[in-house]
């Protein structure tokens, strides 16, 4: 399990130390449950990022390794679900020391 | 060369006729039979010489897996310009229309996608200053 748990937070670690990765977890804390095309439109349009769409499904698939983000369906589309638990979990076992030492 | 003619692939012309008419507010344009089915046009009231939308028949086998695939991304079949994509939202959602994606201002654009019930996800948007 530890080993298990170290894994998962190398994979939490490395999906947010992507700038754009960062802006789709914040894109989707303000607004969950978006559609690949919704979060190319925030990206491009409202963050002003040249990105192709191909590009943004592959940053959408390491944040769904990591954990940090689930797919499932509404009706015919294939939404975007922010988990940030592996987030929590990854701070809790290692940003410990530092909350420990103020 | 110009453009008179752009189409949506939809499942049931009548019902189509229907929606874009009775619900989205566009008017028939031509109607004319066509083999099984029918050549039918729509066009926005507010430019009966404009661009027609011909809502076209969706049979032909690569129809079906290309509109899944965009609508499994969300990705709308096409866009139609609204002078208020806020107020239009409200407007059809009364009328009960479902959106995939409610009104979001990005830059200069509002837009917003509905699902047209003939298979299509369709964007709205609108242009303002500032």
């Amino acid at each position: 399990m530890v080993a298990y748990s170290g894994r998962m937070d190398d994979a939490v670690f490395r999906a947010i130390a992507d700038p754009t990765r960062r802006i789709l977890i914040d894109e989707l804390a303000a607004r969950d449950d978006q559609s690949l095309f919704e979060l190319c439109v925030r990206l491009m349009q409202g963050h002003g990022i040249a990105v192709s769409r191909q590009a943004v499904a592959k940053h959408l698939a390491v944040l769904e390794q990591a954990g940090l983000v689930q797919t499932r369906r509404i009706g015919r589309t294939r939404v975007h679900h922010l988990d940030l638990d592996p987030l929590r979990s990854a701070w809790q076992g290692w940003g410990r020391p530092l909350t420990e030492s103020e | 060369m110009r453009i008179n003619v752009t189409s949506v692939f939809v499942d049931d012309q009548a019902k189509a006729l229907e929606f874009y008419t009775d619900v989205l507010g566009f008017v028939t344009k031509t109607d004319l039979p066509a083999g099984e089915h029918r050549w039918l046009t729509v066009v926005s009231p507010d430019a009966p010489d404009g661009v027609e939308l011909l809502l076209e028949p969706s049979d032909h086998p690569a129809v079906g897996p290309f509109r899944e695939a965009l609508r499994a991304d969300g990705l709308p079949a096409t866009s139609f310009a609204v002078d208020d994509a806020q107020a239009e939202y409200e407007r059809l959602v009364a009328a009960g229309v479902e959106f995939t994606q409610p009104p979001m201002t990005m830059g200069p654009v509002t837009s917003a996608v509905f699902d047209d019930t003939c298979g299509n996800l369709i964007q709205i948007a609108s242009m303002h200053v500032g």
